[in-house]
């Protein structure tokens, strides 16, 4: 507790990086940004005990947007690699961040498996259902027949229902915002740090580049509704794939077992706490 | 008649015969009664069923080699008759099971019939035979019976004291059997064990891989199983923990190779190992490791390829890939291990170069070398030093730049949680600090800082003396005609050759590297500069090795390859070598042998 007198309280600002979002003006990225300094100020992160990771793509800039640690990986392995970060030093806070693309196609095969295991990260999608860094290509999350460069006659794949994929793998905390409302979406990543385990947060955070959808999504997102059992995941499924609305909120969340809680090291080979080890007590084994 | 090595190998079904549990205690019985012992075993990849077979080469002196002809075949099924009788020497001896299938017509050897089968359900000991045909060849062969009893009970009665009395039966049985109805002498028998030699380690190369990687300080392990790599992960998954390090197997490969980057850049030494169609899905992450500079270890067990290919056999054809399977310019660190003993001391090595120079290191075995067990001397973990990765010192923290273009190339690597300097690490060029930065000037300059790194590795290694250097063999390279250049566990075969042939005064010499990039292309100029021949044999169609070779030397090489799976056999070797040998021992000490 001295300590924290001794430093000063962090404000947002604070959590920013010299480096200047390359965005497009408008883009959804930015408030789902400002939302993540305002996250980290509430939780007062220390920013040398915080890693910001992520994959390829306009949402993947982000970790250099952000005075933390942080590691762009490559295209869709965002979730891996934050899964090895925390395993390694499980005191850290790793945030993973990253777009549709890069999470539900290139790596989609790792979210399964990251959600089973339920380490204790926090995984916030940037979904704008456009690849956006590539120029306007179709996504997994775009519409059925989706015109773009790459379907110039439609796109003829059934969009992925993310939220309902994460909760029918057996995720512990999902949620979902709007980059629009940067308040709730701070909130709902302050809830997503602060579970114990793997945390799903699907923003939906338009691209005014390539298909603005601002405009659309603003009137068709609610918050859940007032009765909604978060602890109930068939009824946060049947909100998953709700048609008639965007429900945004908290869908679901359940404290169980971490990744960490038996996979982990614990003896971090810099801090020098590890057991005595002499290889050549092993080798006699072999005797 | 006493030998000097003998060469038994064990044929049957898969499953049925345990013929590879059999072989393993035998070994290790023979191992502690004084003598060396170098095994290799096939096995269908199917799960259940399908020809197994195990062989021992033991010897007074060491045996680096799986050996040419066998002396003995002891054939559980007519099929191991059928499948390994041309590998049987003329004079060898065959040991078949009397009472369940006839005596092979044709072999001029000796034979013996002993009724396996038969002693096995008459004891009912239903899963015994094994054992019973280990008691009779300890009884034939004359190996330390008392060893061998000590062995099963020790290995095996730990996990099954219920048996450790049935086991004992089953050898006695086998054992008595002989002394019963066997009266005339084998023809050979091993000569007895060096009183002075201190019986040594039985191991196989992934499990000295494995020692090798903890000894290093390697803390962190990811894998997917692949045959031959499977049982680093399970080693891994055994020792880990309590070292207070972890293992995760993953969803595959790529997953695999992400949370070793993962784990390193939280400041903990990884590794992960796999074999051909893994290390294909890992050359992406070995991209961003060269570019975000984060040091791995990553072992390819190689097997034959390409695709599936063959799983549980052997080749040396995945060098092309780890030398330039990634995009971009981005050179990697390169090592073979060579045998047994070298898997430990080229685990180190991995990890001593990939935390000094914060890039990967790509550690290549094979099929024949991760899973055949050898008689190994204790190694000496301090022969390579354990190093911590350069972090930042305080003076350094105000102005901290991840990725300082250094005279070295190497720059000081902030971990976080550990160091107060946040960074960010990408696979996008960057600047000094790691932010993006795509101009002209900039990727020049970060290419050639990740380039120095790997010109000031093949300046530090460019001397360095074995165990991690060149091996030499045979006489001394000035007074050689014809000179072997070998790599991986070829070694072995070459190794035993080039011995042979120099000690019956023919004028031949060796050379093998484990460090194959950076190519220590001056010792390999050096190594070949009065030689008449150079002969490389390597266990691939394509030449790969030979190619890279030439690509850095320009030396004219001659190729011998071998692509059915299995390695090279001394005799192979041997015949290759006196092709290119114009002076003969003034005194013809041996007769060149051909071998069927």
């Amino acid at each position: 507790m001295a300590k924290d007198s001794i430093q000063p309280r962090r404000l947002p600002k604070d959590y920013k990086s010299e480096v200047k979002p390359t965005w497009c003006p408008g883009c959804g990225d930015f408030g789902v940004l400002a939302s993540l300094y305002q996250a980290l100020a509430q939780l007062q992160l220390d920013p040398t005990k915080t890693v910001v990771v992520s994959g390829i793509g306009c949402s993947s800039r982000l970790p250099f947007f952000v005075e933390t640690y942080g590691f762009q990986t490559a295209h869709g392995r965002v979730l891996p690699v934050a899964t090895g970060i925390k395993i390694a030093n499980p005191e850290l806070t790793v945030i993973a961040v990253g777009g549709d693309g890069d999470g539900f196609s290139i790596g989609g095969g790792h979210l399964v498996h990251a959600v089973r295991r339920n380490p204790d990260l926090t995984y916030v999608v940037m979904d704008n259902e456009v690849y956006g860094l590539t120029k306007g290509q179709t996504s997994p999350t775009s519409p059925l027949g989706f015109k773009t460069k790459s379907t110039p006659f439609g796109s003829a794949d059934a969009p992925i229902n993310p939220m309902a994929w994460a909760l029918a793998s057996g995720v512990s905390f999902a949620a979902r915002g709007f980059s629009g409302d940067p308040k709730q979406l701070a909130e709902l990543i302050v809830e997503g740090i602060q579970h114990p385990g793997f945390a799903f947060i699907q923003t939906m955070s338009p691209c005014p580049t390539f298909y603005n959808t601002f405009d659309l999504w603003r009137a068709r997102i609610e918050d859940l509704p007032p009765d909604h059992d978060p602890t109930d995941r068939m009824q946060a499924l049947a909100q998953a794939f709700r048609d008639d609305a965007i429900p945004v909120g908290v869908f679901y969340r359940e404290v169980r077992p971490t990744l960490e809680s038996h996979t982990r090291v614990s003896a971090h080979p810099l801090k020098k706490n590890g057991p005595e080890f002499d290889v050549r007590s092993l080798l006699e084994t072999y005797r | 008649m006493f030998v000097e090595t003998l060469l038994l190998r064990m044929g049957g079904e898969s499953g049925i015969d345990n013929v590879i549990s059999a072989g393993d205690i035998l070994t290790l019985s023979v191992a502690r009664s004084g003598y060396h012992v170098h095994t290799f075993r096939t096995y269908p990849a199917e799960i259940k069923g399908g020809p197994v077979m195990f062989q021992l080469r033991a010897g007074v002196r060491p045996v680096p080699s799986l050996g040419d002809q066998l002396d003995v075949l002891l054939a559980f099924n007519e099929e191991a008759w059928e499948l390994h009788h041309q590998a049987l020497r003329p004079d060898g001896v065959l040991i078949y099971d009397l009472g369940e299938h006839d005596a092979p017509q044709g072999f001029n050897g000796v034979t013996y019939g002993i009724p396996l089968e038969r002693l096995a359900r008459d004891l009912n000991l239903r899963k015994g035979k094994n054992l019973i045909a280990l008691g009779a060849l300890c009884s034939l062969f004359g190996f330390d019976f008392q060893e061998l009893q000590a062995t099963v009970k020790e290995k095996w009665g730990k996990a099954r004291p219920e048996f450790v009395e049935s086991n004992r039966i089953a050898l006695l049985a086998g054992y008595q059997w002989v002394k019963d109805h066997i009266q005339e002498e084998v023809p050979y028998r091993l000569a007895p064990p060096d009183p002075t030699h201190e019986p040594e380690l039985v191991m196989s190369g992934n499990q000295a891989l494995v020692a090798g990687a903890l000894a290093a300080g390697c803390r962190f392990y990811a894998g997917y199983p692949i045959t031959p790599a499977s049982d680093i992960l399970e080693e891994m998954a055994r020792r880990l923990p309590g070292l207070g390090g972890a293992v995760l197997q993953t969803e595959d490969e790529i997953a695999a190779i992400s949370t070793v980057v993962g784990a390193s850049i939280a400041g903990v030494k990884a590794m992960t190992a796999t074999s051909g169609p893994g290390f294909s899905l890992m050359q992406e992450m070995l991209g961003l490791a060269t570019m975000a500079e984060v040091p791995v270890v990553v072992v390819n067990a190689m097997r034959a390829g390409p695709s599936t290919g063959m799983p549980t056999k052997m080749e040396q054809s995945d060098l092309n890939i780890a030398l330039y399977g990634g995009h971009g310019d981005a050179p990697r660190i390169v090592l073979a291990a060579r045998s047994v003993e070298d898997c430990f001391y080229q685990a180190m090595h991995a990890f001593y170069l990939s935390e000094t120079y914060q890039m990967p290191v790509i550690l290549l075995t094979d099929q024949s070398l991760s899973h055949r067990t050898e008689t190994v001397p204790m190694p000496d973990p301090n022969l390579v030093p354990v190093v911590e990765r350069l972090r930042p010192s305080p003076e350094e923290y105000a102005s901290y730049r991840r990725y300082a273009l250094t005279e070295s190339g190497v720059s000081p690597m902030a971990v976080p949680g550990i160091d107060p300097t946040p960074f960010t690490a990408t696979g996008l060029e960057h600047d000094e600090y790691g932010a993006p930065n795509y101009t002209p000037a900039m990727h020049t300059a970060q290419l050639d800082k990740r380039g120095r790194k790997f010109e000031v590795v093949a300046e530090a290694l460019c001397g360095i003396q074995p165990p991690l250097g060149c091996l030499s063999y045979g006489v001394p390279e000035e007074e050689a005609e014809v000179g072997v250049l070998a790599w991986g566990s070829t070694a072995g075969v070459v190794r035993e050759t080039v011995e042979e042939l120099a000690a019956e005064g023919y004028p031949v010499t060796a050379l093998i590297p484990a460090v194959i990039n950076p190519l220590p292309a001056q010792r390999i100029l050096h190594f070949a500069r009065n030689l008449k021949a150079v002969i490389v044999p390597e266990v691939n169609r394509s030449r790969q090795f030979a190619a890279w070779v030439k690509a850095h030397t320009e030396l004219p090489l001659i190729s011998v390859n071998k692509y059915g799976g299995l390695p090279f056999t001394p005799a192979e070797i041997r015949a290759k070598i006196m092709e290119f040998l114009v002076t003969r021992p003034t005194k013809e000490l041996a007769q060149e042998v051909t071998y069927g």
